[in-house]
């Protein structure tokens, strides 16, 4: 494949992670924190970016660990464990490192890092650029759009969040109820998006 | 059990009655009172998008069941010796080691179910509710109750999201298993919305706010 060809897909895949095929409304990864940390715009903006930058680094370090690690040593079965273990120490190093260098940084991301090491939608990006087989670039695209993609949503959500704060919503439907349906709506709408992209 | 009897003061009551008050508690715990999904919402993340299909759903669920229980017991049998400080990585290599065997099982038997899950199976890891009963149940009770308390966990998972997929394949194609059933593959148009993504959160959205309204009659009625 040439380079300017996979540049292309690059960006295809980068747009259409974000947009046709948004890991949280198509795919629904990463719903513990949406449902969690969406009542603010300000910590959902802050964990937005410690997603962005886990989800595009550790797909990248996955992808050489499987492509030059398991694949010639024939233990592809063994992904899961070691996508988790280095998805929890890139995080924890990335912890250690804001700490010492960036306090203040460290501040606004450092309590939102843990939570991502449970974030299935890290894991799952990972796996997906696995099953479909993505080159390098292609997987530098994805990585990026799909938390580019995530982010979008969880902002999104906490602004409407913060309006619906004042509204009068049924007992049984606070919450997650509400919130649920939202993203459903959220979801309709990013349908929309469909055939404005080809060959996501 | 021996957990259970420490905290009730002994009282002169014979084994087995007690052994059973023990097992539906557990029981009515994780299928109704502290659902995973209606009281605590945790770990949808990997199930909404298996769920357009009813026989996806269900093997997902045996999946989910059969590492959550087992997860619990081993991390139960094993809670005297780890190390407090590792037990996370700890609890997730356990886990990670059942969806392993789930994940092989289904290539070598079952190759086409395995390609349509995709990468769900292996993100039963990361699924909250395994991680969340080995933390607050099996690390501090006996491997029996531990095992337990996940499968009724794993169970009331499964039932709803059964739930979901039922009214998802039915409305959505009318059918239940690829079976056609009468009134709702002829005479009914098909909400084809409720088989892509928003149908999902629609769903659930649904039956968490019927189940929270039941909870809600319930709790007046005992208070």
């Amino acid at each position: 494949m040439s380079l300017t060809v996979e540049l292309w897909q690059m960006l295809v895949v980068f747009f259409s992670a974000i947009f046709t095929g948004n890991i949280l409304l198509t795919t629904f990864l990463g719903m513990c924190p949406f449902l969690a940390v969406s009542r603010q715009v300000k910590a959902s903006v802050g964990l937005g970016f410690a997603v962005v930058f886990v989800m595009t680094c550790t797909s990248l370090l996955n992808w050489l660990a499987y492509r030059y690690v398991l694949v010639p040593l024939e233990l592809e079965f063994f992904r899961f464990i070691l996508f988790i273990i280095i998805i929890a120490t890139f995080v924890q190093f990335v912890e250690m490192v804001l700490e010492r260098y960036s306090p203040v940084l460290y501040q606004n991301l450092g309590i939102f890092l843990p939570l991502i090491t449970v974030n299935c939608a890290i894991l799952g990006a990972s796996l997906f650029t696995v099953i479909r087989e993505y080159t390098f670039l292609v997987t530098v695209g994805y990585g990026f759009g799909s938390g580019a993609g995530w982010m979008l949503a969880i902002v999104a959500m906490a602004g409407i969040r913060q309006k619906m704060a004042v509204e009068r919503v049924p007992a049984g439907l606070q919450g997650p109820g509400i919130t649920l349906i939202i993203a459903g709506l959220m979801a309709l709408g990013f349908i929309g998006f469909t055939g404005v992209l080809q060959g996501g | 059990m021996s957990a259970v009897a420490e905290r009730e003061p002994a009282s002169p009551r014979p084994r087995p009655r007690k052994r059973e008050s023990a097992l539906r508690k557990t029981m009515k715990e994780g299928l109704w009172d502290n659902n995973p999904i209606f009281r605590q919402v945790l770990g949808i993340c990997s199930a909404l998008a298996v769920t357009n299909l009813v026989l996806n759903t269900a093997v997902m669920c045996l999946a989910l069941t059969w590492t959550t229980a087992l997860s619990c017991l081993t991390v139960s049998l094993l809670r005297d010796w780890t190390p407090h400080r590792i037990r996370m990585m700890v609890q997730t290599l356990i886990i990670a080691f059942y969806v392993i065997l789930v994940d092989l099982a289904l290539k070598a038997y079952w190759p086409e179910m395995s390609r349509s899950l995709g990468p769900y199976v292996g993100l039963i890891i990361t699924n909250c509710i395994i991680m969340g009963r080995c933390e607050a149940f099996a690390r501090s009770n006996s491997p029996g109750m531990s095992f337990l308390d996940g499968l009724f966990s794993g169970l009331g998972y499964s039932f709803v999201l059964l739930m979901v997929a039922v009214l998802r394949e039915l409305l959505g194609m009318g059918s239940i298993l690829g079976v056609p059933v009468p009134y709702f593959s002829t005479a009914w148009d098909k909400w084809i919305i409720m088989v892509m993504p928003p149908g999902a959160f629609f769903t659930l959205a649904c039956l968490i706010w019927i189940f929270r309204s039941i909870r809600s009659g319930e709790e007046e009625k005992s208070a």
